[in-house]
């Protein structure tokens, strides 16, 4: 195989684990606060993608034409939304139920999960089809050898990267990150600090919300097509990339995105049978490693009291 | 003497009446075609059942369910034979009734794996469709008599299920759900891209044959003319009866006590001595067997199998069921099917909401009511039994 269809395949993995990578650091976020997994997660997402196509088509019909504008008019809509969404869900179905037995917890999240992606398969117009995404970054390309370095492409990985090189800095740097940890840590002791509990769960899940809804525009540039059914591929994906490296660690996340992403790349490339079966790959690879290390690769510190 | 006979006599009327009175609710909701009509009668039954509810009518009913559920059991099958009678020649409503029934039987296996062991499942959709896909394969191809593909159906869903054993058994919690979900993905996209089982658009399944006899001729008798629909409906009460019976035996056993041990403090029942593996597996294996044999006959019923039959939503749909109906009661399981298959099919204003409704309506039920409708009473060894 030569060197620039292997860049190709290389720029197109680093594509799906930025992807994951943002999607799994939400999982992670809510997992440390509140340990609860919210399955609902990947549908804000879709949530959150089919947000910014609507104020794109919104923008379009009064007139406005500056791809630039567009953009981050989208951008704040699908995040701004977004953000709010998953503070409610996390303030009218999470904390209600959190002396409820887990499989309550559970549930509620799976079928607040369909309730979204329900809604938008049947409320938004023709929402049941796959939608095409506007393109609207520069669609210019490098050409070096085989492998053709589009310059879209390459933004959205820069930003990508920024996002979660800001996230880091906000948890590690600011006093709103060192709340989230201390909450994550140990939620009385953090209570008799002076931390408002509640209030930092609904900034928490307001973050890994609008991580979601970045995630989903980004999918939507890259693929330039959205559909309802995104969210939950990618909130399993997501998932199975935050148990991969770890629940709890925001490194563990982002490492078991990327690895996710590789593993699924080699199984489109190397793997002998049709590329049809990549997704059939995929959650075969998420079971076999829920069975070779059922809680991820660097395992939660585990020591259960009884 | 006589004052017990007496009052045996006076506890099963409440369950008798209720039961006639449902029968008689459900074959009009069946035969009503007119819309407004439809609304008009499901309100009202709501209505009468918070207004019973209000004047305390309800809790004899309960009380005669759990004390003279054998009898009341008996009952139940000469009203729904009653029902098959009342349609016997048309063709929808006895499909309909076919699936209310076999979609009683899988979520009576999900109960099992649920309500007992506390066995997380969210791909029953997709063993209800190892069943279908394994009756259609071995009619088409082989002579295996049509009851054994019963059998081999339900046998196939246990197997496939065991492939998914090791992380089952291996996670727990949030972590065992992931499982399953991803199996469920797995198994609609692996049906869709297999050309061997007919890629999207599906294949057909033929009809069930016994003995020469076959399920797809409709039956006359006598000049009446019955559907061949009612073939089906007698096998899948037949199929109805015995998961009824084996998951009401094995919850009274030692082996459901067992089971519930384990739900309720997987520790705690490590520590005396319980084997938690086996029992996991049991319940595991044995309520996929239940999917997967409904599944089977269902397939045959329907005499088509696509991969949109059995996707995620409608894992979810079942796991609605269990939820709506109070996990781990084979009586709630029972009436929620009634309600969660009938009424969106009577109900054409909602066909096209129903996986949002079901949904939002678990929601309400977590939220409000997380025992479900009808709750799991306390465990009766045997019939009067006081604990």
């Amino acid at each position: 195989m030569d060197l620039g269809l292997v860049a190709q395949y290389t720029m197109n993995g680093l594509m799906l684990g930025m992807m994951y990578a943002l999607v799994a650091v939400g999982f992670t976020l809510f997992f440390g606060v509140l340990d609860v997994i919210k399955f609902s997660h990947g549908d804000v997402l879709t949530v959150g993608a089919f947000t910014a196509l609507a104020s794109f088509i919104g923008l379009q019909s009064i007139g406005l034409t500056s791809d630039a504008v567009e953009l981050l008019a989208m951008l704040v809509a699908a995040i701004g939304a977004m953000a709010l969404l998953g503070a409610l869900i996390a303030r009218a179905f999470i904390l209600p139920l959190r002396s409820a037995p887990a499989l309550n917890t559970l549930l509620i999240t799976l079928m607040l999960g369909t309730v979204l992606r329900e809604s938008v398969r049947l409320f938004y117009p023709d929402g049941a089809n796959p939608k095409p995404f506007p393109r609207l970054l520069p669609a210019d390309s490098i050409n070096i050898g085989n492998f053709n370095l589009r310059l879209d492409n390459a933004i959205l990985l820069t930003v990508g990267a920024l996002v979660i090189v800001g996230l880091q800095l906000l948890l590690s740097r600011t006093k709103l990150g060192l709340a989230i940890r201390a909450v994550a840590q140990d939620e009385e002791t953090a209570k008799t600090m002076g931390v408002n509990f509640n209030a930092i769960v609904l900034t928490t899940f307001a973050i890994g919300s609008a991580l979601a809804a970045f995630a989903g525009l980004m999918n939507g540039l890259y693929y330039n097509e959205i559909n309802f059914g995104i969210g939950l591929y990618l909130g399993v994906v997501g998932f199975s990339a935050a148990i991969i490296g770890g629940l709890g660690s925001i490194y563990g996340a982002i490492l078991g995105g990327f690895l996710f992403a590789g593993l699924q790349t080699i199984g489109a490339v190397a793997l002998p049978f049709a590329s049809a079966y990549k997704d059939v790959f995929a959650f075969a690879v998420v079971i076999a490693l829920m069975a070779w290390r059922p809680t991820g690769l660097i395992p939660e510190k585990l020591s259960e009291r009884v | 003497m006589a004052r017990s006979a007496n009052d045996a006599r006076r506890s099963l009327l409440p369950g008798a009446a209720t039961l006639v009175l449902v029968t008689i609710l459900l074959i009009i909701l069946l035969r009503v075609e007119n819309q407004k009509a439809i609304i008009a009668l499901l309100a009202l039954s709501v209505g009468a059942v918070i207004a019973a509810n209000r004047l305390g009518l309800l809790k004899p009913v309960a009380h005669s369910f759990s004390e003279r559920e054998d009898m009341l059991g008996l009952l139940a099958i000469v009203a729904m034979l009653a029902i098959g009678a009342v349609f016997h020649e048309d063709h929808f409503v006895l499909l309909l009734v076919c699936t209310v029934v076999l979609y009683t039987v899988a979520t009576l296996g999900l109960s099992i794996q649920f309500g007992y062991a506390g066995v997380l499942n969210f791909a029953g959709a997709s063993f209800f469709g190892i069943g279908a896909y394994t009756a259609a394969v071995l009619n088409q191809h082989t002579a295996i008599p049509h009851l054994l593909v019963l059998l081999i159906g339900g046998l196939m869903a246990a197997l496939v299920g065991s492939l998914l054993l090791l992380p089952v058994l291996r996670t727990r919690g949030h972590y065992a759900a992931l499982v399953t979900i991803a199996f469920a993905l797995l198994f609609k996209t692996f049906l869709e891209v297999s050309e061997v089982l007919g890629g999207p658009q599906g294949i057909q399944v033929r009809g069930m044959t016994i003995l020469g006899w076959s399920f797809n001729d409709n039956i006359e008798i006598g000049g009446v003319e019955l559907s061949f629909y009612l073939n089906y409906f007698i096998m899948s009460m037949i199929i109805v009866v015995l998961a009824f019976v084996l998951v009401r035996r094995l919850e009274r056993s030692w082996i459901g006590l067992n089971l519930d041990a384990l739900r309720l403090d997987e520790t705690a029942a490590g520590c005396f001595g319980l084997n938690i593996v086996r029992w996991k597996i049991t319940a595991f294996l044995l309520g996929n067997f239940l999917i997967g044999v409904a599944g089977t006959l269902h397939g045959m019923v329907v005499g088509f199998v696509q991969p949109n039959n059995y996707t995620f939503a409608d894992s979810l749909v079942l796991v609605s069921i269990l939820l709506l109906g109070g996990i781990g009661n084979p009586w709630g399981v029972a009436v929620a099917t009634v309600i969660v298959v009938i009424v969106p099919e009577k109900l054409q204003v909602i066909q096209e909401y129903r996986f949002l409704l079901y949904a939002a309506l678990v929601v309400v039920v977590l939220l409000f009511r997380p025992e479900g409708l009808l709750p799991r009473p306390v465990r009766r060894y045997f019939p009067g039994w006081q604990p």
